[in-house]
């Protein structure tokens, strides 16, 4: 392909270093491009990803660009979808493929954990499988039942499973890019919320690698840890809360499974407080889960016990209700109230 | 009914499709002789066309109200009022209904509310009515996830001696998913009183129904399972009622199941969130307009003479009352209590749910002091 339809596009087709506006959607679909550009070996396939770009528009143009034997509709069953995934990396392809929606990811649950995570371990490393799993997740667009899922507990808690979740488009560029490339299955979770944010994007400027976390925001008084859809919420508390004179670092976990112990650590301790911020059922969630270690490393540094501000453990919430149900600024801003501030 | 045939002896040719889906009336509105389906009474035409003239106006108002705001999403069934309304006047009240999100005429002609039926696109709760009272699952989004339930409620009315049968309905892309081959699977082994309504409608959102299968036909499947299928031209109420009505009475007889494929056409997009432009011509549509559901039934019976004008305002005044109904219903904001969020999760809530719940209370009582 050679540059025609934006500066953005090298000769060779792969993007350029030159900042440009995106949103996460834009992001993604660049990323997609790119990988399918430089390595034949990546295919794209899903349910609506071919002419129609996708329910959310993020295969965009790639059948057009690269034929429909690399980006192409299946027929209309998630199980079969990742099954095949299976055995077209257990022969050399590196397939991406599109779950259309959380909930929707649910019938090819078996495949996902029986043989995606499990492949490698049952063969002792004869057979890796470099497949993505995209899966637009979470709530705060107004969707109906079955779309608005945060479903990251049930792959965090499955062994094999690499699970990322971006949260702006620089991210989300950048650990595409990472995950195709990456030896092992990763689940990658697309904050549907935050397709349509936008941010100027240097898509060559290397992003940390999957595993690593990043201080999103500085603070000295206490810690708010987050990823994905939570992120831009966790920003919104620590802007209001400097109003108020309390100084919040926030900590954008990005990849949960790596975990970065290191990062998270390091932030809490230089802080002695945290709240942990997720989308999700609170219940035996990923928030559980940071809670928990932060609890069992950082312990001594701890001036309170650690705050989980999370979903209520209720199926999502219908759309006229959802706000009730998301982690909202003022909830935040209650768990840092009460992390014991008087001693 | 099929008295040629003992439980479980099917022959293989009883099994297939014809080869042209069954029409009986075409879509010029000329009665086309059948061998073996009869057209149904002058009062159930009437009927049908009733309920596709109020379906048919309740399509269009929804998706009007959805360009207003006040729904949050509808995926319409325009042009496919005749699937809708054979599918339910078929049944008797003993039977069940269970139905997909773009069934929602057939919910209402059931006899739901309307206002109860909207609570899903409303976005105000998951499900408005009482499926135990009109005998009507509530309407599935998960594909085909439905038609395993279907087969449960029928195979209980066997093993409890009730006369219940149950229609499942799905779309053409549902057949790809693996709920529906085992949902057909376990209907025929345990010959379920359950009848398969497949309405083909030639797309699953963007994907044309050749992505879908590569059998003669959608109706072509059920031979693999052991039930008859059953192919309909799906903009055909008379056809359709009529091959309804016998998977019916088959299947209440004690004749297990049958699987109809309805060929029909979604005219609108797959919803309101929905660029039907980015994946088929406008042609095609064009196309299926002529062999709409309700002109065809509107040419037969005023030729017939079962419709005149006086009729026909009638049916048109109801159903814009009915749509009237809709509109003031969907217009008025409701006050909507969110401590509703925790109950029916558990019959009994869990202790951390009373503590999530007090919590939400408290920060409402905070908010309202403000
Ligand atoms: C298990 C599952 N996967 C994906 C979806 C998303 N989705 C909703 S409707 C639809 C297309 C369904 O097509 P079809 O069965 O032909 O029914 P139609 O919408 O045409 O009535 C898809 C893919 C879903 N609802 N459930
Ligand atoms: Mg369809």
């Amino acid at each position: 392909m050679t540059m025609v339809d934006s500066a953005t596009h090298s000769v060779s087709g792969i993007s350029a270093s030159v900042p440009e506006t995106l949103s996460m959607a834009q992001a993604i679909n660049r990323a997609l491009g790119d990988a399918m550009q430089e390595d034949e070996r990546v295919l794209m396939f899903g349910e609506d990803v071919g002419a129609l770009g996708g329910v959310f528009r993020i295969t965009d143009g790639l059948t057009e660009r690269f034929g429909d034997k690399r980006c192409f509709d299946t027929p209309l069953a998630e199980s079969g979808i990742v099954g095949m995934a299976v055995g077209m990396a257990m022969n050399g392809m590196r397939p991406v493929v599109e779950m259309q929606f959380d909930a929707f990811a649910y019938p090819a649950f078996e495949q996902v954990v029986s043989h995606v995570a499990k492949m490698a371990n049952r063969t002792q490393g004869a057979v890796r499988l470099p497949i993505v799993i995209r899966i637009p997740y979470g709530g705060g667009i107004g969707g109906v039942e079955h779309h608005c899922d945060s479903s990251e507990a049930y792959y965090a808690h499955t062994p094999g499973l690499t699970v990322v979740a971006p949260a702006t488009p620089s991210d989300a560029y950048g650990l595409m890019r990472e995950a195709i490339a990456f030896p092992d299955p990763v689940v990658f979770l697309e904050p549907k919320k935050l397709y349509w944010s936008k941010e100027s994007v240097d898509l060559t400027a290397p992003v940390p690698p999957i595993g690593r976390a990043v201080v999103r925001r500085a603070g000295t008084d206490a810690t708010l840890i987050c990823y994905g859809t939570s992120v831009p919420v966790a920003l919104e508390a620590a802007e209001a809360a400097e109003s108020e004179g309390r100084s919040l670092q926030v900590v954008d976990m990005r990849s949960i499974t790596p975990f970065d112990d290191e990062t998270v650590c390091a932030a809490v301790e230089s802080t002695g407080r945290a709240v942990v911020i997720a989308e999700a059922s609170g219940f035996a969630s990923v928030a559980s889960e940071i809670s928990a270690r932060i609890s069992e490393r950082c312990f001594h540094s701890l001036a309170s016990p650690v705050k989980r501000v999370t979903g209520f453990d209720i199926p999502f919430a219908p759309p006229k209700l959802e706000r009730y149900h998301l982690p909202s600024v003022n909830r935040i801003l209650d768990a840092v109230d009460d992390l014991q501030w008087e001693d | 009914m099929r008295p040629d045939v003992a439980i479980g002896e099917l022959s293989e040719r009883a099994m297939l499709p014809s080869e042209h889906p069954v029409c009986l009336i075409d879509e010029n509105g000329r009665p086309q002789p059948d061998r073996r389906y009869a057209l149904p009474s002058a009062e159930q035409l009437v009927a049908g066309y009733r309920g596709m003239v109020i379906g048919r106006r309740i399509n269009d108002q929804c998706s009007a109200l959805v360009r207003q705001g006040r729904l949050a999403v509808y995926p319409s069934s325009h042009g496919q009022e005749a699937c809708q309304l054979a599918s339910v006047l078929a049944l008797g009240d003993e039977d069940w209904l269970f139905p997909t999100y773009r069934d929602t005429i057939a919910v209402m002609a059931r006899g739901v509310d309307l206002l109860e039926t909207m609570v899903l696109l409303r976005g105000t709760w998951h499900s408005g009515y009482d499926p135990t009272k009109y005998r009507v699952a509530p309407q599935a989004t998960p594909l085909a996830t439905q038609l395993l339930h279907a087969v449960g409620v029928a195979h209980a009315a066997t093993l409890q001696g009730q006369k219940t049968v149950v229609l499942a309905l799905c779309g053409d892309g549902a057949t790809s998913e693996g709920d529906f081959h085992e949902a057909l699977n376990f209907a025929a082994v345990f010959n379920a009183p359950v009848v398969f309504l497949v309405q083909n409608n030639q797309y699953a959102i963007s994907v044309p129904l050749h992505r879908q299968t590569k059998a003669p036909s959608l109706a072509h499947k059920a031979i693999g399972y052991g039930m008859p299928g059953v192919r309909v031209d799906g903009n055909d109420f008379a056809a359709l009622q009529a091959v309804v009505t016998e998977a019916i009475s088959s299947a209440r007889a004690g004749q297990g199941p049958t699987l109809v494929e309805a060929h029909t056409y979604r005219i609108e997009a797959h919803t309101n969130a929905d660029d039907a432009a980015r994946y088929r011509d406008q042609s095609e549509v064009t196309e299926w307009i002529p062999k709409d559901p309700l002109i065809r039934m509107k040419t037969y019976l005023t030729d017939a003479g079962l419709l005149d004008s006086d009729l026909q305002k009638l049916i048109e005044h109801e159903a814009n009352e009915q749509a009237a109904v809709l509109r003031h219903g969907l217009n008025k904001d409701v006050e909507l209590d969110p401590a509703v969020l925790f109950e029916h999760v558990y019959s009994v809530p869990t202790p951390q749910l009373r503590e999530q719940a007090a919590l939400l209370a408290d920060e409402l009582e905070r908010e309202d002091a403000q």
